[in-house]
């Protein structure tokens, strides 16, 4: 006989609902003295708990073994969290949840954890359904956070000064979409993807340069060197005051963050071909250009594209910051300065998210475009076969 | 064999073989901070047209030297080697050579295909011209069907057969090896001497060929060049008389045993000098 094993995430998440239909949901109202909502006024969220109570139960005695057995805890998850937040806005428990609200979040945790380390141990030969499962673990991951944002910050009632509900942001976020995109076209577009462009660009022109030139080794490298340690923010308003308030002073701020990480891995990467591989060319009688385009720049471009992938993100924080130090009346880093002043906190949140969004979608791009660029690589070459 | 191609290269073959590689009291010294390094000291070595020449020596004698030397990878520091009549440089500006290392050297991100006519690229042939030729290559090396693979995606046997059909693309007039099986196995090893040896028949191809083997060296050459080290000189050169389409039997022969005998006791001889 076999012994059997109890599913002990799930054993609390049945334990936990129990104790949520018997311990009170929401606090007492200081005004009134009665307390606000009862879970008995509140069906949907009775029929959660006590769906929690019933799969919490199961599962402890079966365990999560099969992805199906995943889809059922996230379906539960799903109507369960469906409820919560509708008793907190619908039924007045925002801001006065009580224990037996908060003992419900817990089974709620208990059960995506649980559905989420199955999905993460999944393994199929079938590249889609691989694919789609590696997704699905940080999707869920992520609108799990939100909604534990959403629901401790309503829950506890926390002032939205300090931090708003992820609801209030999007609510902003999708209500200020006129302004979102000309900040984003001014602060990214403009700013951001030129100074990229631009710094990168002439950092890979001068390190071929600097490669052809010993001297220029000896001597430019050194000073790039000085250049990047300059701080941001004492070299932004000398920007400002070269080339004016709009995207052209932040361009160039950018392109002093971005171009020494550029020139010093296009310099490494361009002595990345082996000896071997040069001795060969020279047995062709290639002349440089051709061992430059043939052998050296494809060697350097696992190196090039680490400094891609690191610029696009400076590149982003480089036009932010830049905006503190004058800007037309548009821009991100703008936006978030006025704001702030403005206590539009919610505002500044969606300007965050933006960027977030904007910073992840561009590294994002990049590494793509690395992967296809680069796949014979060691590093990708794996996942081919 | 057919009895054609055979009365077709004795057609071919001149009254007078011509010299490829003439070397005269060639030294290479290297300057180091431990003092001067003596490479190669007065080497006197000719190289004639369908040659197999073999350079065997322990390590440290020169021999690798010697042959960058002559693919004008090394300059010499004294005496005089010229190629087909004219200087290494200029040989080598004129695709003399095909050059194959220890390590295949391909490049990762071509394919085998694209790796073969990369030489073929450089002197700028026509893109149907350098499929074909890559086609004819890696027939003769019997990897045919491998053309799209990726390097790394063929044993290392196989690549190194891939780089043999990149030096012979775009028929250089000498083929350098360094040891290139050195890092293949017994069984591999022989098999790739066999289909060398068949190529060289065929394609009647000048060959330096490095080698740490003396069987390997007997087996394949048509002149053995012994060296050995501190300076790295030349102690003996020996001539086999094998056919040109001998086989892997012929290592049982009293001859063959006699030959790496002679090639042992001359390796021997010169250990013997600085001990």
């Amino acid at each position: 006989m076999t012994q059997v094993k109890l599913d002990k995430f799930c054993l609390v998440a049945a334990v936990a609902a129990l104790l949520a239909l018997i311990f009170p949901l929401a606090g007492v109202d200081g005004d009134t003295g009665k307390q606000v909502a009862f879970v008995g006024d509140i069906p949907g969220l009775a029929i959660a708990m006590a769906l929690c109570v019933i799969a919490g139960a199961a599962f402890t005695w079966i365990g999560v073994r099969t992805i199906f057995h995943a889809g059922i805890l996230l379906a539960v998850v799903i109507f369960g969290g469906w409820q919560a937040v509708d008793a907190l806005y619908e039924y007045g428990v925002a801001g006065y949840a009580g224990l037996g609200f908060w003992l419900f979040i817990i089974s709620l945790w208990a059960f995506v954890w649980r559905a989420i380390d199955v999905i993460a141990n999944y393994h199929s030969l079938e590249t889609v359904k691989q694919q789609s499962a590696n997704i699905l673990v940080p999707v869920a991951f992520g609108v799990w956070l939100l909604f534990v944002w959403e629901v401790v910050v309503s829950g506890f009632g926390v002032p939205q000064v300090l931090l708003p509900p992820p609801s209030m942001i999007g609510e902003r976020f999708v209500s200020s979409m006129d302004t979102m995109a000309a900040d984003f076209y001014q602060t990214f577009v403009k700013a951001a993807l030129s100074g990229y462009v631009m710094g990168c660009g002439s950092a890979f022109l001068v390190a071929i340069a600097v490669d052809r030139v010993p001297f220029l080794k000896r001597g430019l490298l050194p000073l790039g060197n000085m250049v990047s340690a300059l701080p941001i923010i004492g070299v932004a308003p000398i920007m400002v005051m070269w080339f004016g308030f709009d995207w052209q002073s932040k361009a160039a701020v950018i392109v002093i963050m971005t171009f020494f990480p550029m020139l010093v891995n296009t310099v490494t990467g361009l002595n990345a071909a082996g000896k071997l591989e040069k001795d060969l060319m020279a047995t062709y009688a290639s002349g440089y250009w051709s061992t430059l385009f043939r052998l050296r720049l494809p060697a350097a471009m696992p190196f090039v594209f680490n400094a891609l992938k690191i610029n696009s993100t400076l590149a982003l924080i480089g036009a932010i910051v830049a905006e503190f130090f004058g800007t037309p009346i548009v821009g991100m880093g703008f936006r978030i300065s006025t704001e702030v002043g403005r206590m539009n906190i919610d505002m500044v949140w969606a300007e965050i998210a933006l960027a977030a969004l904007a910073g992840t979608a561009f590294y994002g791009a990049v590494a793509y475009v690395e992967r296809k660029a680069t796949s014979w690589h060691p590093s990708f070459r794996v996942r081919r076969h | 064999m057919t009895l054609k191609q055979v009365v077709d290269n004795v057609a071919e073959m001149p009254a007078s073989k011509k010299a490829v590689v003439d070397v005269k009291d060639l030294s290479l010294t290297f300057q180091t901070t431990d003092g001067p390094v003596y490479a190669l000291s007065e080497v006197n070595l000719t190289i004639e047209e369908g040659d197999f020449v073999s350079f065997i020596g322990p390590s440290g004698c020169g021999k690798t030297t010697l042959l960058r030397v002559i693919a004008d990878l090394e300059k010499a520091t004294g005496g005089e080697i010229s190629i087909n009549g004219v200087s290494p440089e200029d040989a080598r500006q004129a695709r003399a050579y095909g050059y194959v290392f220890q390590a295949p050297a391909l490049l990762p991100w071509r394919s085998i295909e694209s790796n073969v006519t990369l030489p073929l690229e450089i002197m700028d042939l026509s893109k149907e011209e350098r499929i074909k030729r890559a086609h004819d290559a890696l027939k003769l090396v019997e990897l045919n069907g491998f053309e799209k693979k990726f390097p790394w995606q063929l044993s290392g046997g196989m690549q190194q057969r891939a780089s043999i059909a990149r030096a012979l693309s775009f028929d250089a007039d000498l083929l350098l090896m360094d040891e290139p099986f050195g890092a293949l196995d017994e069984i591999v090893r022989d098999h790739l001497n066999e289909q060398l040896l068949k190529l060289w028949a065929r394609t009647n191809k000048t060959v330096a060929f490095v080698t740490h083997s003396i069987p390997e060296a007997v087996y394949l050459s048509s002149k053995i060049v012994v060296m050995s080290p501190r300076p790295g000189r030349i102690i003996d050169v020996i001539e086999t008389k094998f056919p040109k389409d001998r086989t892997l039997d012929i290592r049982e022969t009293p001859e063959f045993l006699e030959i790496a005998h002679r090639v042992r006791e001359g390796l021997r001889a010169g250990h013997s000098n600085d001990e």
